[in-house]
């Protein structure tokens, strides 16, 4: 082909993308439409849920209140879904890490037999509507009688939780060295030990990252543990749909401030604690 | 200490076959290089006397005792990895006390042998730093420390030198066989490089294919090469194929019309070989002599220390002479004579 294109003079079609300049100005205009893209809903929320009084076409409510704050944290069911919220996430995740991180490791350096369709068999609940699995769990869950309770809500978030542990604890292990391992082994360490002082510490971050998600998707699940839930367990979230449908705008923002503060913090300590230096140590070379 | 033998051994993967029935004995205190071509097997053997690799069949005995289904943190070998594999997230010190604590040492004596070993290596205070603050070089004297400190009976190297740059690994080179001779440990040593075998080695182990070519020191390998692998293999040689003549003791391989005067032991009359012959063992002469061969299309390589003539024969294609660093080429023919060849048969001159 190159050889019926007549020479041309070299024509620099995109001087402001090789402008050194201009590119740092893109990019910066770039960073501050994806951070108001991502940051204008959630400060309208965090707006509504201070309001007293907001009509159209004002840019801020006009009256500000802890009205709504208060209402929220009087209100007993409240109280009780949060607890509830909070004694199912951990359990999700600490219950999810012991199946996942094992078999991440298998996933990772065992020679397993169908690896690649088993790791796709964790997807699976992700590539069909939810709505329907969640139908077909309860009818299951009636027959169990698992339906109302409160494992039956753990096992529910558990299929969803279960992909993001699995994927990437795999994907964190297969990232360290195998020679690490076999340099452990070498100077006199069992198979266990091995894992235990020299995978486990290197894979840390990566379990870390995969906890908070799946401690944050439990904490988020609504559609199941609506189905599977109502009426005694009602968690955070299902409340929320409940209050939306109730048409109570600045109280659907309030509980929604409630649901994104620890997610917000988690991710601020993980943050903080990916760039230790401890870790830095551990993944700045290999 | 302690003796090593390799049995019969042999690995297979899936479609190829790694190490093809090797067997070799290494004496106590011996210094013994695997040299090959990447893929000949040799980190593989190594890699089964550590015990990260099961063979498929034969044994793998230490001082007599068969060890071939002892895990690798029961057995008396210790590895450093072409990697160097140092754990990122400790410290050097507790990266050599690693083994020592496990084996529940008294914390002194932990403290006092990583000391003293990180002495033995050249790099003594560095015991609070991580891996990654290291260079290339003293991360290097930290794996061997780190598989030094236990005692093995047994040191197995997979070519440690090949992340470091060429001055740092003559230097380690000679580092490494000083601490070798100074604690008198039985050492395998896997390399593809020729230079590092044949500097460090009491005795060379050369693999081609996962088959064992030839067993000996620096000068047999050289000298008296077992296959045309070894004698392609090691420095350069040319090679040519041809029919073998035997008359009267003496030897003369065909070659098309040429005929080139060989060390042929053992061969048959007619047989096909290869013929091999390095630079130094070709005669360059300025004159025609019955049995010089002409060259065409000649040109000089200077290597500083000497130069190579190369040139084409219409017959035996190109071919190489090393000459004194004063040669030159000038209007008049150049004719060059085998003064030694040797004929290896044609069925193990598999090249590659």
């Amino acid at each position: 082909m190159a050889a019926h294109t007549p020479a041309m003079p070299a024509i620099r079609l995109s001087w402001w993308i090789d402008d050194p300049r201009m590119r740092r100005m893109l990019l910066r205009l770039f960073a501050a439409a994806l951070a108001a893209f991502i940051g204008i809903p959630l400060l309208t929320l965090v707006l509504w849920s201070f309001a007293g009084e907001w009509f159209w076409p004002n840019l801020v409510p006009s009256q500000w209140s802890f009205r709504w704050w208060q209402e929220v944290l009087d209100n007993p069911r409240v109280t009780s879904a949060m607890v509830l919220s909070f004694t199912i996430a951990p359990v999700v995740t600490v219950l999810t890490a012991v199946v996942a991180i094992p078999a991440g490791y298998a996933f990772a350096r065992l020679d397993v037999p169908f690896r690649r369709t088993l790791l796709l068999l964790f997807l699976i609940p992700n590539a069909f509507p939810r709505i329907g699995l969640y139908v077909s769990l309860a009818v299951l869950y009636y027959q169990i009688g698992l339906i109302d309770t409160y494992w039956g809500i753990v096992f529910l978030h558990m299929i969803g939780t279960m992909v993001y542990m699995t994927w990437i604890t795999t994907a964190t292990f297969r990232s360290i060295d195998p020679h690490l391992e076999e340099a452990a082994r070498d100077a006199g360490a069992s198979p266990l030990r091995a894992f235990l002082s020299v995978v486990l510490p290197l894979a840390l971050p990566g379990i870390i990252v995969a906890s908070l998600f799946s401690f944050l998707a439990s904490l988020d699940e609504a559609q199941g543990t609506l189905i599977v839930g109502t009426p005694h367990y009602i968690t955070m979230p299902v409340l929320l749909y409940t209050l939306i449908s109730s048409f109570q705008r600045p109280v659907a923002a309030v509980f929604s401030v409630l649901l994104a503060l620890p997610s917000l913090l988690l991710l601020i300590v993980a943050q903080r604690y990916l760039h230790s230096e401890y870790v830095a140590a551990g993944l700045g070379r290999v | 200490m302690a003796e090593v033998e390799l049995r019969r051994v042999s690995k297979a993967y899936k479609d190829t076959t790694a190490v093809d029935d090797l067997s070799l004995g290494i004496k106590d205190r011996e210094f013994v290089a695997l040299l090959g071509p990447s893929g000949c097997g040799k980190t593989t053997t190594l890699r089964m006397l550590a015990g990260f690799i099961r063979p498929d069949s034969g044994q793998i005995l230490v001082d007599g005792k068969d060890i071939t289904d002892v895990p690798p943190e029961r057995r008396p070998t210790a590895m450093v990895f072409q990697s160097y594999a140092l754990w990122p997230h400790m410290t050097v010190a507790d990266n050599i006390a690693f083994g020592l604590r496990l084996r529940r040492l008294p914390k002194a004596e932990v403290d006092e042998r990583t000391t003293r070993m990180l002495t033995v290596v050249g790099l003594p205070g560095v015991t609070k730093r991580y891996p990654s603050q290291l260079s290339g070089g003293q991360q290097q004297r930290v794996a061997l420390a780190r598989a030094l400190v236990l005692g093995p009976k047994i040191l197995l190297l997979d070519e440690p030198l090949s992340n470091l740059d060429a001055k740092l690994r003559v230097r380690m080179r000679d580092e490494i066989r000083r601490i070798q001779q100074e604690l008198q440990i039985t050492t395998v040593y896997v390399t593809h490089d020729q230079e590092e075998a044949l500097t460090m080695a009491d005795r060379i182990a050369v693999m081609n294919k996962g088959v064992l070519q030839q067993v000996g020191d620096a000068l047999d390998i050289y000298d008296r090469p077992a296959t045309a692998f070894v004698a392609d293999f090691i420095g350069s040689s040319n090679l040519l194929s041809g029919t073998l003549s035997v008359a009267g003791g003496s030897a003369v391989a065909r070659i098309g019309d040429a005929r080139v005067p060989v060390e042929a032991d053992g061969l048959a009359d007619g047989a096909l070989v290869t013929v091999s012959a390095r630079p130094e063992d070709m005669e360059v002469l300025r004159v025609p002599v019955p049995d010089g061969f002409r060259l065409e299309d000649t040109r000089l390589v200077n290597f500083g220390a000497y130069k190579r003539l190369l040139g084409r024969h219409p017959v035996l294609g190109q071919l190489e002479a090393r000459v004194p660093k004063s040669f030159r080429l000038g209007e008049e023919p150049v004719f060059v004579r085998f003064t030694r060849a040797r004929a290896f048969p044609s069925a193990d001159g598999d090249r590659s």
